[in-house]
């Protein structure tokens, strides 16, 4: 395709290059990128004969940051922050995957109180993104208690990534060698406070969705998505596994300490917009098991980052007394570390689906190159597939089901 | 089957096109030519069960020949294990053949990459820039391209 042919005045790409103008009567319309149901800045290309859908093409990049070039000019420990900002709902996941990555790099061990610890974050921040997705998804379709209900719950779990690490959203607490700083005072008996009430929580999202016949008529058979289409298309996460693909990294290739809990993977066949939703409902309740046993496994104390001075600099009365913790932490935040030469990829189940970190250093401080491969990239290409033929009121709804972040797509 | 006998596999089905092996921090790296990079991808994924592309992207070796790595990360929910095929692109004509025959999803990848590294596919559908807008100029992940942007001056 010629690339002039399809640029318009202002550099996007124009209708008449991702719409259907074969026949007369269609209609061809924007939807976004400024539109509240796209979640975020996605165009889509819609064209519409009457009401049904013909073809929807997803143009992205409205958000795109340059976060793998940038990383390139990072130190190791500096790029991590960057993460936080792609999926921007679950940060402390971002931030376990790169950690991860970087930590394979360099071979490093993790104490197992850490991992226990990572656990407990990544499923809290499971639950915040899926509170999320649950809340809009509703509103979407007409929901608009379970949004404000979703989202004062999500407010407490984000007022304890708060309390531990200053911020409620881009955290960067996960950081390569362990954690930024050991847990708060008393940071487990208000997570346990806050998970004693959760199940009440979930059962009312239950009784106000699942049984709910505007709910069933509006998710039922749309939006269907048949295995080898996910699988084609690269769906991961709740996507895949509600079109029956029985896949879940955490499971299969256990990262962190996954591998010492005991948790279910939800699956349906369904693969419509209701099976994503029942699917995403029982990863609620495993999280919030998988949660309850990282509080039975987490020591109350032991450290909580790796006592390797090459990786993490040493405690700050060490400094004072020894040369050469000294000269461990001018190297380190003068230079950072680096890894030996060589390439990894790194997957974690992020609440969207396999997140990977594809890192390749040359020995150097600095990254060589960071590809992140994204979930949400993949279910917003898959779009088109499940939009056609369905009505122009649904689209919002099938957008609302793939749970993707822009954030995530763009980068 | 263990990796290293899945790479003397495609040893003996792409004799003349296979160009070697690595093992690095427990992953495994099969490098094949361009010529084969479909077939042998179509390979993994049909006969041994690598049938899910996880990722595909490239890497820019600025000084060396051939300049450019193209890199799929293929899993297998059998063995439960992932390996990475590897093909090289030479900097004077960046192009391989479209992997969107085996994988639909390969499209926005490889469009990504169009993008990013200015790497053309043979038979793509709808080869576009992905990301950054259709008039944009220059290739921002090659590693000749500056961090600031080709417009603006160092700061001295």
């Amino acid at each position: 395709m010629n690339i002039d042919a399809i640029t318009s005045d202002q550099g996007t790409l124009s209708i008449r290059a991702l719409g259907d103008t074969s026949d007369s009567s269609y209609t061809v319309m924007n939807m976004g990128p400024q539109h509240p149901s796209t979640h975020g800045v996605l165009r889509l290309v819609l064209t519409l004969d009457g009401e049904r859908v013909v073809r929807g093409e997803p143009d992205v990049g409205y958000l795109h940051t340059g976060i793998e070039k940038q990383a390139e000019v990072k130190t190791y420990q500096q790029a991590l922050t960057l993460t936080d900002r792609m999926d921007y709902l679950s940060p402390l996941n971002n931030n376990l995957g790169y950690a991860l990555a970087v930590e394979k790099l360099l071979g490093a061990e993790i104490p197992e109180r850490v991992s226990h610890i990572r656990v407990l974050l990544c499923e809290l921040s499971r639950l915040a993104s899926h509170l999320v997705w649950l809340g809009t998804s509703g509103l979407d379709a007409g929901a608009m208690s379970t949004f404000l209900y979703c989202f004062q719950e999500r407010e407490k779990i984000l007022d304890l990534f708060e309390t531990l690490s200053g911020v409620r959203m881009m955290t960067s607490y996960i950081t390569v060698g362990g954690l930024m700083a050991d847990l708060p005072d008393g940071f487990l008996d208000q997570v346990r406070k806050y998970l004693d009430g959760f199940p009440r929580e979930l059962e009312m999202y239950h009784g106000l969705l699942t049984g709910n016949s505007i709910w069933l008529e509006r998710t039922k058979g749309i939006g269907a998505l048949s295995r080898q289409t996910a699988i084609e298309y690269g769906c991961t996460g709740a996507v895949a596994r509600a079109s029956g693909v029985d896949w879940d990294v955490r499971r299969d290739l256990p990262y962190s300490a996954y591998a010492d809990y005991e948790f279910k993977v939800p699956l349906c066949s369904e693969g419509d917009s209701y099976a994503r939703y029942l699917v995403r409902m029982e990863e609620m309740e495993q999280a919030y098991r998988i949660c309850r046993q990282a509080l039975d496994k987490i020591a109350p104390s032991g450290p909580y980052r790796t006592s390797n001075r090459k990786i993490v600099p040493p405690p700050k009365w060490e400094i004072s007394v020894s040369m050469e913790a000294l000269i461990h932490h001018f190297k380190l935040f003068t230079e950072g570390f680096s890894p030996p030469p060589g390439e990894v990829y790194q997957r974690i189940e992020s609440p969207k689906g396999e997140l990977g970190f594809h890192m390749v250093s040359d020995g150097s401080n600095k990254p060589y190159r960071m590809r992140v491969r994204t979930p949400s990239l993949s279910h917003v290409q898959a779009l088109p597939v499940l939009l056609k033929g369905c009505l122009l009121a649904d689209v919002v709804v099938v957008l609302a089901s793939l749970d993707f972040v822009l954030g995530d797509v763009d980068r | 089957m263990s990796p290293a006998e899945l790479g003397k596999k495609l040893e003996e089905r792409f004799p003349e096109h296979y160009l070697g092996q690595r093992e690095d921090r427990g992953e495994w790296t099969f490098w094949v030519d361009r010529a084969a990079w479909v077939e042998a991808a179509r390979y993994l994924s049909v006969e041994h069960g690598y049938s899910f592309l996880s990722d595909l992207t490239a890497v820019d070796y600025l000084d060396r020949d051939p300049r450019f790595d193209l890199s799929a990360i293929l899993l297998s929910w059998q063995r439960k294990g992932d390996l990475r095929l590897k093909t090289l692109i030479p900097e004077a004509d960046p192009r391989a053949d479209t992997l969107t025959g085996v994988w639909a999803g390969a499209n926005w990848y490889e469009r990504e990459i169009f993008d990013m590294f200015g790497i053309e596919f043979n038979n793509h559908p709808a080869l576009m820039r992905l990301l950054l807008p259709p008039d944009y100029v220059g290739h921002p992940l090659r590693k000749d391209y500056p961090v600031t942007g080709p417009a603006t001056s160092p700061y001295r």
